[in-house]
């Protein structure tokens, strides 16, 4: 799936490279070779055709994730034409998979992926399932190139937006969930008198009932939108009883249960700088990642606005200062949102073998005075333009010359 | 603008951007002072006669609080009036700034307070702001920021929406922020009169509102307008423009018949008329007009239409698009309130660049970061430290004086305050802020707010963390139960 054709070899040389996996390593050599990263280290052997990317005294990073887009499914907010996330008419939408609404000649994959962005899930919304979330690289030509994994997870709401469809009940919905993941196991069972139409009409497609089975066999996560306790506490309870994968997503006040999502093993993904309250989550607030890992909680940090999914730095270094450490905000925008999608043995870390995704910047990467110097992805050095730039250098002396 | 994960991006409610100068000359040196100087059309205007009424209408009864003189020493001060001082102290007391600088001299009972490897600066200003008539927990209920009943209404005040038990202000006041403007919505073409705030604790909105600050205009162009209206107009950004001349037609006759009657107090007083009071206070220079527009072209436009009247736009706000005409909007001495880096969420926001703040400064103009949302003003040095590194890096030779007036005297300025509040030199107002580190690094935090020399927040000692009344017994407290 991965277009290794126009994949250079470089070395990156004499920078301080924070391998994730591993402790930082300074004056290191990372080496890219055929799309992969082929060797990090402070002994490494430099091929006579390497292009050369000297990073003295600057930081070498994995490609920071960003898992709560819907990068190449919107262009503009408000141009109904541009979006592409939601489908409408569909209240359980399990088998909308959004990855063919893809756009990649999306204005916002180069503004994006210059800032050290260089994965993130494009995600679906609304309903009570929304559909199919995938991972993409923010580079290629077509859907195919850009796709990292399809899908990685099945998105259904929890939250306050989801009670419309729910009968206007958090309950409602709590119990529209269960009886469809019941009938889709009803239907599983008993497909053959499905098609005979020998059974009572089920409460969604079949195709939808179909897509919702690698969930309810722990192939596939459920990524389960909640915000409030007493929601999170529903989704954990549902995940529970079917024996889901469960992906937390939002998880405003999931610090006031940080321990119980701990021993569930369920992972959160943490927008760091919620804390508006709402009747949806009272109790949101800055500290919320922070305490999260405290209590052993896996987190990926978030930036959930997709035309500044580049702000993912700013959310990291702001986690920071609500309590996590620097190390825990890296591992939050790398190796655990690799690990949270499940593609942790090819990406969120320097390591051999590893798709080579490496992101040069010219200092500490939360802070606003460091700037992306290189962008790798796949092994391609991507050229540090966008839409932006090209408009900046037009009428950065006035009059313009058009 | 920040939408709930993977929620439908709604517009939401047309709080502002979603459906959310210095006078013309080089860049001056950052020694200099800010020039509060109004336009020559202003100023003529300024200078005439009265208002449509004789009479006090919802005076502010906000008091300072008494409070003991602060020294902070050992500080670095960034005084955002030309000079970063290492290893300074600055005085208050009686909510007047007293000294600032290398020494200063404190009296016996100052509160002595240790600024080693702190960082001070003037408390910091948003003049873009929906707190309080968009107020948390964002339900319909609170839902007080536009009355998009008409197209023109001027007659609205933005204070009679405001909630003082906002929970979002004090998350505000603990982002370092003393003074907002509270803005009507963008839903119509001229959607009525601002209030200026001081952002501290209170019952009532009087006892915020900023003594003698001027009125801010809301104006809207563009999209939001044109959409809101469709159905009976206007529906067209002509239709817009046709919309303002017609309101300030009728201004321009009902402030000729108040300033005659005023002068000579000759026959009947003549009606009194709301909306076109508000606008006659426009023409005469009392009310600044606050123009949300994002399109280069469309700003133009309104420079005429304010030319056409006389009146003088004092900030163009969210101003995507003002980085294309930075020279004009320099010339005609118009600031230009905008956003680090949000763009796209609409057409007329499509064309943002990083640079749009760095920009105009190069060109002689008056950039302000604004929020417009009630999590972006939570760190506006953080968007400023941000639009001044973008324009650094982009080969812009902004300093750091410049970039703290962005949020601080630079949005005095737009509200007519800049003599007040805005920078720390003596005889200011006692609006300071105590950083944890360098107020343009992602990892600094407001450690204390002082608003008029009064502690309103001290980030290590909960006696000095104000919760409204909204918060109690229902936003938990870490470490406690429900």
């Amino acid at each position: 799936m991965i277009a290794y054709l126009l994949a250079q070899t470089i070395a990156i040389t004499g920078g301080t490279v924070y391998p994730v996996s591993g402790p930082k390593v300074e004056h290191a050599t990372v080496l890219i070779q055929n799309g992969r990263i082929a060797a990090v280290g402070t002994n490494v052997t430099i091929p006579a055709d390497a292009t050369r990317i000297d990073a003295a005294g600057k930081w070498v990073t994995p490609g920071f994730v960003d898992g709560g887009t819907q990068m190449g499914l919107v262009e503009i907010g408000a141009v109904p034409g541009t979006r592409e996330a939601y489908v409408q008419n569909d209240t359980i939408a399990a088998s909308f998979n959004v990855a063919e609404g893809m756009n990649p000649a999306s204005t916002l994959i180069p503004v994006t992926r210059m800032e050290g962005i260089t994965t993130v899930l494009a995600a679906p919304q609304g309903h009570l399932v929304s559909g199919q979330a995938v991972l993409i690289d923010l580079d290629g030509a077509t859907i195919e190139q850009m796709l990292v994994k399809s899908p990685v997870g099945i998105v259904a709401n929890f939250d306050e937006n989801a009670k419309g469809e729910g009968g206007g009940s958090r309950a409602g919905v709590a119990e529209r969930i269960r009886r469809v993941f019941n009938d889709a196991l009803e239907y599983a069972r008993r497909r053959a008198e499905y098609n005979r139409g020998a059974i009572q009409p089920l409460s969604a497609s079949a195709a939808d009932l179909e897509a919702l089975l690698p969930v309810l066999r722990g192939q596939l996560p459920l990524i389960a939108v909640a915000n409030r306790r007493s929601d999170i506490e529903t989704a954990l309870r549902i995940g529970r009883e079917f024996r889901l994968r469960v992906i937390l997503a939002g998880g405003q006040e999931a610090w006031e249960i940080a321990d119980a999502i701990a021993r569930a093993g369920v992972p959160v993904l943490v927008e760091p700088l919620d804390n508006i309250p709402t009747y949806d989550a009272l109790g949101v607030r800055y500290e919320n990642a922070a305490a999260l890992v405290r209590a052993g909680v896996k987190v990926a940090l978030l930036e959930t606005d997709t035309h500044n999914a580049r702000n993912l730095r700013q959310q990291a270094g702001n986690a920071v200062s609500y309590g996590m450490t620097w190390d825990q905000a890296l591992r939050a925008v790398t190796l655990s949102p690799a690990e949270v999608f499940g593609v942790a043995d090819r990406y969120g870390a320097l390591d051999v073998g590893k798709v080579a995704n490496v992101v040069v910047w010219s200092g500490d990467p939360f802070e606003f005075s460091t700037g992306v110097e290189h962008v790798i992805i796949r092994g391609r050095e991507v050229p540090l333009r966008s839409r932006q730039t090209e408009l900046f250098e037009r009428y950065r002396t006035l009059p313009p010359k058009y | 603008m920040r939408t709930y994960l993977f929620g439908i991006a709604l517009l939401a409610g047309l709080g502002c951007a979603s459906g959310r100068a210095r006078p013309a000359q080089a860049p001056a040196p950052a020694a200099a002072a800010p020039a509060p100087r109004a336009p020559a059309t202003a100023q003529t205007h300024a200078a005439a006669e009265s208002s449509s009424v004789d009479r006090a209408q919802y005076p502010s009864t906000y008091q300072r609080h008494p409070n003991p003189p602060v020294l902070i020493r050992n500080a670095t001060i960034l005084t955002a009036a030309g000079q970063e001082i290492a290893n300074g102290s600055i005085l208050f007391k009686d909510g007047r700034i007293v000294a600032v600088g290398a020494t200063v001299q404190a009296p016996a009972d100052a509160v002595v307070v240790d600024g080693t490897g702190k960082y001070v600066t003037p408390g910091l200003i948003d003049d873009h702001s929906h707190l309080g008539v968009y107020a948390a927990p964002g339900t319909q209920a609170e839902s007080d920021g536009n009355e998009a009943t008409n197209p023109v209404t001027a007659e609205v005040w933005a204070e009679h929406s405001f909630w003082p038990q906002d929970p979002q202000i004090p998350l505000a006041i603990a982002g370092g922020i003393t003074t907002i403007q509270a803005l009507p919505g963008s839903a119509n073409l001229i959607g009525g009169r601002s209030a200026i705030l001081k952002l501290v604790p209170a019952r009532t909105v009087q006892e915020m509102k900023f003594p003698g600050a001027h009125y801010g205009l809301k104006m809207a162009c563009g999209e939001n307008p044109k959409n809101v209206y469709r159905g009976r107009g206007p529906s067209t950004r002509m239709g817009n423009m046709a919309g303002y001349r017609a309101a300030f037609i009728q201004a321009e006759q009902y402030r000729r018949r108040w300033d005659k009657w005023n002068k000579d107090h000759q026959g009947d007083q003549p009606a009194r008329d709301l909306r076109l009071e508000s606008l006659a206070e426009v023409l005469r220079g009392n009310i600044y007009v606050q123009n949300h527009c994002y399109r280069a072209d469309e700003m133009a436009q309104m420079m005429d239409l304010a030319r056409e009247f006389g009146f003088h736009i004092r900030s163009f706000h969210h101003a995507v698009e003002s980085y294309k005409i930075a020279d004009l909007l320099a010339r005609d001495s118009v600031s230009v309130s905008v956003w680090a880096d949000w763009w796209g969420f609409k057409e007329e926001a499509m064309d943002g660049v990083q640079q749009n703040a760095a920009l105009n400064q190069q060109a002689g103009g008056r950039p302000i970061i604004h929020s417009d949302s009630p999590s972006g003003i939570q760190r506006l040095n953080q968007e400023a430290g941000k639009a001044m590194y973008a324009g650094i890096r982009a080969g812009i030779a902004i300093t750091r004086d410049q970039a703290i007036r962005w949020v601080t005297v630079n949005p005095a300025w737009a509200l007519g305050l800049d003599s007040i509040v805005g920078t720390l030199e003596p005889g200011k107002m006692a609006d300071v802020v105590v950083w944890s580190g360098d107020p343009f690094s992602v990892y600094s935090k407001a450690l204390q707010v002082y608003n008029d020399g009064w502690l309103v927040y001290d980030r290590n000692d909960p006696k000095h963390q104000p919760r409204t009344d909204f918060e109690l017994g229902q936003v938990p407290v870490p470490g406690s139960d429900r």
